[in-house]
């Protein structure tokens, strides 16, 4: 009876006025803790740290960045690791190191210009075969067997010698029925192999490894795949060429200072010239064509050794000696390599570069002879397919030749293919390789080469196509436009094999979406439907129409506009698997997630959005991972936000309630749709002004039902808590007061059911913390609640402790005690004569009680209830195990009765003396809070109707530890 | 095995000329201290012939082979018997490279039977006790540039069935039409063989066009001569059935040592062609022969 009785009363008002903080102009500064952070490597200082894997040092500025982003671009402690283990690994050449050695050799012609690099994995993906292929190593005999392996040389490095060493004296091996990917180990091999000679400074059999590696190329048995092997022989070309070029460069060292960049053959000293001579002698007698033309042409680079003009008198040279080479296929990569190379080395060098397409042009016929026919014959290869083979080659010799290329040039070339017959080949590459706006420029002109041109075997629509990239990238003249698509497009509607329409169609419409309207876009895709359909076509072309959406969606972004393009959603009838209509629709949701800036109530828009909406989630399944549904349900989440009906709530009701029966599988739209009827309760309240009318009453417990009924399905048991609770205050806020008992009954009854352990991110959690907080959060609404009339007093306080009362609490925890110590603040915060806080237009127990003595009365014995629970727990504490806990709670209850208590109260006061000295007691309780606590009393009394806390501070002692 | 010994010339080709000053040094490498009976350095430069056992019998090829002709030779003591301090020591020499009167010093040249080497020969006698040791080291003469100018003589040349001889069935063989030029049949050794080359037509297709660069020796003696041709290397120009009309390159280098500029002596002599060959498909082998004087300029 000592407690409540004697429950301070406050008056909350002035309390607030006293203790709201002074309000300080805050001083953001540089510091603050939600910047982005920005990671700046300390490199030195890494590497030095012995032992440890780096780490980065990171220091806050103000600069705004996505903190993700920022951490990638400086060095992540990831790749600074892998930077400081490369050279201990010295791994065969990755892609990536590849890519960025090219990127830095190249660096002398400009980042414009698109290195061999990015074409080469393009390449072998495209040429590629399931024929067996062979490889033919003939090892000239080497005369004294330079084999000394040291013990420097690993094992694995002897036991790959000893391989190759098998393969030579004069053995000649061949290997066959190999498969691609066999070839692509062995070439793998051979660069591996060439190294390692390299290394143990074998240079002669390095130089053999090259010859016969270049060899390879003379081969042209199983001709769909010359192409990649033209790219893996030539990165062992790159290699060698790089080798030779290095070792050079190193006897140049002068007290070990190498030559500059750009230094002159006079600062080359004799021994190195000596070297780079005697490589030029030894490849000159290489008595194949083939090989000594690679071979020369990967060392061109050397020739700045020996002469100022020995690169500029080499490249024609060799521009020459391709004329050679009698199949026009190996020619053309010949001199595909030779534009590499000279692009590399010497690209001011133009002349050989043009040189070499003029040859290529007059050699043009033979692709046409009898001995080409006859090989094609033999190898069951037709025309078309064997054209293609040509196109990465003169791609390649173009685009170098077109590089910062003057228009005369480019309109001279085209006239010189054109003389040749308009041959499609060549006009396929001059359109791939050619600038974007050159070709733009004169679309016209392309499209009537490409009507008149002698096809010859090579597909029509990969000239469309071509043609269609650059439109993509280059915008035509305005006046030509419409005829460029009528004319391309009456081609392309003719193509008979759905394969080749749908690619050409691909590109085609994104030029449309470019440059026309609706309508336009509206037919092209009618027609892509009408190709695609028949025999299931589509099937096989998810990726390009899936391409053909994305580009649509890219120009049409207007949500409105997209859906009046009558033949959008017939299009995407077409994606039938399951997995690709998924993709393809959550590609519409962002976009219209990324681009609708307002809310939308428009019928066509919502039909097709819940159409797209309803695929995605019926995708979802067992088998679903969580992710993906995370996923799905954001971007329906995102779809619902933006829908909004304005001021016809009703409306809008009913569109939740269709949502939730089309989306009942997606728990966290759930969630959202009783999050969106709640606050369309609460916008209802807003409009009314908190005064319903019958209709809006009505309305708004339609709001209060739906989420009444929604969330028992939900699976999350926090979450129902938590809505139950959310829910309960909108309705009370909305004066359904009945409803709102009803909501926290329900949360009331499933306490109980909440688990010890619970799944947080896939992680067992325990639940104790959340059960708290909800517990607090869930008190604190009590307080406003009014009692309803026909239950007792506090029946829902009542309620709720019984349920913790029962609770299987964790053993040793406090939990229990802690949320008593908070039901007293509750407690003593009802007695009260005007609560803390109301909600408008609702008669809290306040007001309906009028400070009843038998409702104070009620208060009071369950406050004697609670506070004899506590006050026994403290007891059970007093196992020295427990002592600490024993001292923090007693403290923690002292504070309690300190803040709500009246301590003017005796039994009271002597309550808290005896906590205070518990508290204290076994050595437990930290001096310093102590210390602060006895100064906060000692403030206290100085304040008006406080002097009796100068009595307490007296009663209270400090102990000191001993 | 503590003393290493070697001869360095000066310079890193290796390359002297008649008149010239032949400089470098000798090497002595040692952990301990050498005691020798006297260093001494030898030039020497020769030709060796050898008979081919396809003219004269096996056994005057034996005996012929031991007859080298010196051209040069000369011995010097470097240092005389003694001491030499342990660690490296480098003892600078100098050769004048001198021909008395109207001889000349021939370039070097290695070949089948005829061969024009010189050396440097470094030996290190010793006492009884250890082994002398020798140390050789090759280097290489140019000859002198010849005087005057060196004239151009071009060679237009054309190939078709009936210029060729040896040919036992012409009606067989399929028609063609090869014409083409060499820049000059006398080279500069320095300087690459050049010219062009057309398959104006053929029936059959073409396998492979190649440049076969062929020294021809002659021996001779008081008993007659000996004259051989074989085949130094084997330059491919062509690859496969080449463009018709498209004028193919002909560019040989001249490979060092085993060319010199073409030599004429009352012994022996030293010539070199060039066999331009084709290859049809058929298997036919069409031969056109170009003989070529080389010189140095």
């Amino acid at each position: 009876s000592y407690f409540l009785r004697h429950a301070r009363s406050r008056n909350y008002v002035s309390e607030s006025e006293v203790c709201k903080l002074e309000s300080v102009p805050l001083d953001f500064g540089d510091y603050h803790p939600l910047k982005p952070i920005t990671v700046t490597e300390s490199k030195t200082k890494k590497m030095n740290r012995k032992g440890s894997t780096s780490s980065t040092s990171s220091s806050s500025s103000s600069s705004v960045m996505d903190p993700l982003s920022s951490v990638l671009d400086g060095t992540d402690p990831l790749s600074l690791f892998a930077a400081a283990a490369d050279p201990v690994t010295a791994a065969p050449p990755t892609d990536g190191a590849r890519r960025k050695r090219d990127k830095d050799e190249s660096s002398a012609v400009g980042s414009d210009f698109e290195p061999w690099s990015s074409k080469r994995g393009e390449i072998l993906a495209r040429y590629t075969t399931t024929e067996k292929l062979s490889i033919n190593l003939y090892m000239g005999s080497e005369k004294g067997k330079a084999t000394t392996t040291g013990s420097a040389v690993s094992e694995k490095v002897r036991t790959r010698l000893e391989e190759l060493d098998d393969l030579e004296e004069g053995s000649q091996k061949e290997l066959l029925n190999l498969t691609q990917q066999d070839y692509m180990n062995r070439i793998e091999e051979l660069n591996q192999s060439l190294k390692d000679a390299w290394s143990s400074d074998q240079k002669v059999k390095a130089l053999k490894i090259v010859i016969q590696c270049s060899k390879l190329l003379s081969d042209t048995t199983v001709i769909q795949f010359y192409p990649s092997k033209f790219v893996l022989i030539t990165d062992i070309l790159d290699t060698f060429g790089k080798l030779v070029y290095e070792r050079i460069l190193s006897m140049c060292m002068d007290n070990r200072v190498s030559l500059p960049d750009n230094f002159s053959p006079e600062s080359v000293n004799d021994t190195a010239k000596e070297t780079c001579l005697n490589w030029f002698f030894k490849i000159a007698s290489i008595r194949e064509l083939i090989p000594r033309f690679y071979v020369e042409a990967a060392i061109l680079k050397c020739n700045k050794f020996l002469s100022k003009t020995g690169i500029s008198e080499c490249l024609p040279r060799l521009t020459a000696m391709i004329r050679g080479i009698g199949d026009p296929l190996v020619a053309v990569y010949a001199r595909a390599y030779l534009c590499r190379v000279g692009m590399e080395v010497a690209p001011q060098l133009k002349e050989s570069l043009n040189k070499n397409f003029f040859d290529f042009l007059l050699t043009f016929k033979q692709i046409h002879g009898d001995t080409v026919q006859n090989q094609l014959v033999v190898q069951c290869v037709e025309i078309p397919l064997y054209l293609t083979l040509y196109s990465p080659a003169i791609d390649w010799i173009l685009q170098c030749i077109a590089y910062h290329a003057p228009d005369v040039l480019l309109t001279e070339m085209m006239e010189r293919c054109k003389k040749l017959g308009n041959n499609a080949l060549l006009l396929n590459s001059v359109m791939s390789a050619f600038r974007a706006e050159f070709i733009a420029a004169r679309s016209m002109d392309f499209i009537g080469m490409i009507k008149e041109c002698d096809e010859s075997g090579f597909p029509k629509h990969l000239l469309f196509r071509s043609l269609g990239l650059n439109l993509a990238l280059a915008d035509p003249p305005e006046n030509d436009r419409l005829q460029i698509l009528n004319e391309a497009w009456k081609v392309i509607t003719k193509l008979k094999n759905p394969q080749d329409y749908i690619n050409c169609a691909e590109v085609w419409v994104e030029y449309t979406c470019r440059h026309f309207t609706k309508r336009e876009v509206n037919t092209v895709l009618a027609d892509v439907i009408k190709h695609m359909t028949p025999d299931r076509a589509f099937e096989d072309a998810y990726p390009q129409l899936q391409s053909i959406i994305q580009k649509v969606i890219t120009y049409i972004y207007d949500f409105a506009l997209l859906f009046s393009v009558e033949k959008f959603l017939p299009f995407l009838d077409m994606f039938q698997k399951e997995s690709v209509r998924v993709e393809v629709c959550k590609c519409i949701m962002e976009s219209f997630i990324k681009h609708q800036q307002e809310s939308t109530k428009d019928p066509v828009i919502l039909n097709a959005l819940l159409h797209i909406c309803k695929t995605m989630h019926d995708s979802v399944n067992a088998l679903t991972l969580d992710d993906e549904k995370r996923m799905l349900a954001a971007l329906i989440n995102g779809f619902i936000k933006m829908v909004s009906f304005g001021r016809d709530f009703e409306q809008q009701l009913s569109f939740y309630v269709e949502a939730r029966s089309m989306f009942c599988n997606l728990e966290p739209v759930l969630v959202q749709l009783i999050h969106s009827v709640n606050q369309l309760a609460m916008e209802t309240r807003r409009v009314m002004k908190g005064n319903h009318s019958r209709k809006t009453a009505a309305f708004v417990r339609a709001c209060v039902a739906f989420c009444f009924i929604t969330i028992p399905s939900l699976s999350s048991i926090f979450t129902r808590l938590n809505l139950y609770l959310h829910s309960g205050q909108v309705a009370l806020a909305n004066q359904c007061l009945s409803q709102a008992d009803a909501f926290f009954k329900a949360a009331v009854s499933l306490v109980p059911e909440v688990p010890k352990m619970i799944s947080v991110d896939g992680k067992m959690r325990p639940s104790d913390a959340f059960l708290l907080e909800f517990l607090c959060n869930f008190f604190s609404t009590l307080l406003v609640v009014p009692d309803h009339p026909e239950q007792g007093v506090l029946f829902l306080v009542r309620g709720l402790l019984n349920v913790i009362q029962d609770y299987t609490w964790e053993d040793n925890s406090d939990d229990k005690v802690r949320i008593y110590t908070h039901v007293l603040h509750l407690l003593s915060a009802m007695t009260q004569e005007a609560f803390i806080y109301h909600v408008d237009k609702v008669d809290s127990n306040d007001t309906l009680y009028g400070g009843d003595s038998k409702f104070l009365a009620e208060i009071n014995k369950l406050s004697e209830t609670v506070v004899s629970q506590i006050l026994d727990h403290l007891k059970t504490l007093g196992k020295e195990e427990t002592l600490k806990r024993q001292s923090q709670l007693a403290l923690y209850f002292f504070n309690t009765i300190l803040a709500h208590g009246d301590l003017r109260n005796n039994r009271l006061n002597q309550l808290s003396v005896n906590l205070w000295n518990l508290a204290q007691k076994h050595g437990f309780a930290d001096t310093k809070t102590m210390v602060k606590t006895l100064e906060y009393i000692k403030r206290r009394s100085k304040q008006p109707e406080m002097s009796h806390f100068t009595d307490l501070a007296l009663r209270l002692p400090l102990q000191s530890r001993t | 095995m503590g003393t290493a010994l070697d001869v360095r010339v000066k310079r890193a080709g290796k390359v002297y000329r008649d008149g010239e000053v032949l400089s470098g040094v000798v090497v002595i490498t040692s952990k301990d201290t050498v005691q020798h009976q006297g260093i001494s350095l030898t030039m020497e430069g020769s030709v060796n012939l050898q008979l081919s056992a396809k003219n004269v019998g096996v056994f005057e090829a034996f005996c012929n082979t031991a007859k080298p002709i010196q051209i040069i030779s000369s011995t010097i003591e470097m240092v005389k018997p003694g001491k030499l301090p342990s660690g490296k020591t480098e003892i600078p020499f100098e050769f004048p490279l001198q021909m008395k009167g109207n001889k000349v010093l021939y370039e070097t040249y290695h070949g089948v039977f005829v061969n024009i080497q010189y050396t440097l020969r470094c030996d290190m006698r010793r006492s009884l006790l250890a082994k002398d040791l020798t140390k050789t080291c090759e280097f290489i003469v140019h000859s002198l540039s010849q005087k005057g100018k060196l004239l151009p003589s071009p060679v237009d040349f054309t190939i078709t069935p009936e210029t060729l001889q040896n040919v036992k069935e012409r009606a067989s063989l399929p028609r063609f039409l090869i014409r083409g030029h060499l820049n000059s049949t006398n080279c500069v050794i320095t300087q690459p063989l050049t010219g062009e080359l057309v398959v104006e037509s053929a029936e059959a297709a073409v396998k492979s066009i190649e440049l076969q660069l062929v020294r021809v020796e002659t021996c001779g003696c008081a008993e007659g001569y000996a004259r051989d041709a074989t085949e130094i290397q084997n330059i491919q120009i062509a690859d496969g059935d080449v463009c018709r009309g498209l004028p193919i390159p002909i560019h040989m280098v001249f490979p060092r040592l085993f060319t010199c500029p073409t030599l004429e002596t009352t012994n022996f002599k030293v010539e070199f062609e060039v066999n331009i060959v084709v290859l049809l498909h058929d298997d036919h082998l069409i031969t056109e022969n170009f003989p070529l004087k080389l010189c140095r300029m």
